[in-house]
């Protein structure tokens, strides 16, 4: 495969929201707003390409049993990193992210791709594909946070679009899931329609 | 009577996965069947009150009393990962049935976010332990009540005509979507 090829391949054909179904509490939690979709989305591609990178880095000095937890503590190394800088640097993000952000180590995506790809392939490749799912990742966030905020509350990144009340449902718990499952359905469409 | 508000909050008003999101996955990946939903759920409560014990322990007397908060997410998700991995080996010893009933089960656990959520919240609402583990009870009683009723739902979805494009999680996630509506007619009942 390509090195474009596996970049891409996270956007849309195996996008880990829409396709794969991986990493769905923090989808669903944090996309009260577009702006939060973005900061978490980053925050986890973070951790993806680097936990990738560190660990096609060492992945002939693990011994195959103890794959997982070594995997397991990488990571959790990262996302302690991100979370202690966020706090710092951007505190109200941090504060609106909450709990969700020490989460993104039981986030399936990044030991997903810890083991099915960085544990395979070269530090170059690896780092690609963790840049690329997280990519596809914030894109998915975003267009979710974006349709859930229009909904909610008439804005998208806080930019007022039309002047009226939103459906303050769509803020809340049920409307996350209500619009994730309709957008799956849509991204099930149109992929079909591509093929 | 304090705890049973918080048993009652924790299974109606804040249920775990309708209202905040935490252990999505189980939920939508072993809610196929009742049975499997039951036996997804008794491992849930085991290893949550469990984890939330041993993770409060370390907390207090190791990572408070030493100052080094920052360890908090490392350490937490391998005390839960060590945990599973011995619940599971002293449960085919000693409980053969019981092993048999949770054992599928047990692996998966380890990334279910609800188990480190809630040994992250507690510490957050800065319980005593008594109060975290009737939490981590109530927390885990919300989850098998949720998943099971989401169970029953998909079993009967079976027998429904769905748009091609809405069938499997999309549709799922729609009926989640209307029974966390139901849920959230339970916002105010208790105070805390």
């Amino acid at each position: 495969m390509g090195n474009f090829k596996i970049f891409t391949n996270g956007f849309v054909k195996e996008n880990p929201v829409f396709v794969l179904v991986l990493g769905t509490c923090p989808t669903l939690a944090v996309t009260t707003s577009a702006m939060n979709g973005l900061g978490m989305g980053l925050a986890t591609t973070f951790v993806l390409f680097m936990s990738n990178i560190v660990i096609s880095m060492v992945k002939s000095a693990i011994p195959d049993k103890v794959r997982i937890p070594a995997f397991v503590v990488i990571i959790a190394s990262f996302v302690t990193i991100i979370d202690l800088s966020m706090n710092a640097y951007v505190n109200d993000l941090h504060k609106s992210l909450g709990i969700f952000i020490p989460l993104i180590v039981v986030n399936c995506i990044v030991l997903g791709r810890a083991e099915a790809f960085a544990s395979k392939n070269n530090v170059l490749k690896s780092f690609i594909d963790g840049l690329g799912m997280g990519i596809g990742f914030t894109i998915a966030l975003v267009m979710l946070g974006s349709v859930r905020e229009f909904l909610g509350g008439n804005a998208i990144f806080g930019h007022k679009i039309i002047e009226a009340d939103g459906m303050l449902v769509f803020v809340l718990a049920p409307g996350a899931f209500i619009c994730y499952g309709f957008l799956m359905a849509l991204m099930n469409k149109l992929s079909k329609k591509l093929k | 009577m304090d705890y049973l508000y918080l048993i009652i909050s924790a299974i109606l008003v804040n249920n775990i996965v309708l209202m905040q999101f935490l252990g999505i996955c189980p939920f939508l990946g072993v809610s196929n069947k009742t049975s499997t939903a039951i036996g997804m759920s008794g491992a849930v409560l085991f290893v949550m009150v469990l984890a939330t014990i041993m993770t409060f322990l370390v907390q207090k007397y190791v990572l408070d009393a030493f100052e080094i908060g920052y360890l908090q997410t490392i350490s937490y998700i391998l005390i839960i990962a060590a945990l599973v991995q011995m619940v599971e080996i002293i449960l085919k010893k000693v409980s053969p049935p019981l092993y048999q009933a949770l054992g599928i089960y047990l692996p998966l656990i380890t990334t279910n976010c609800a188990i480190l959520g809630v040994a992250i919240l507690v510490i957050q609402k800065d319980f005593d332990l008594m109060k975290s583990v009737v939490f981590a009870v109530g927390t885990s009683l919300g989850f098998a009540f949720a998943l099971v009723l989401f169970a029953g739902i998909r079993e009967q979805m079976e027998l429904v005509k769905i748009p091609k494009g809405m069938k499997g999680v999309p549709i799922a996630l729609i009926v989640a979507g209307i029974l966390a509506l139901a849920f959230q007619g339970f916002t105010g009942l208790v105070k805390i």
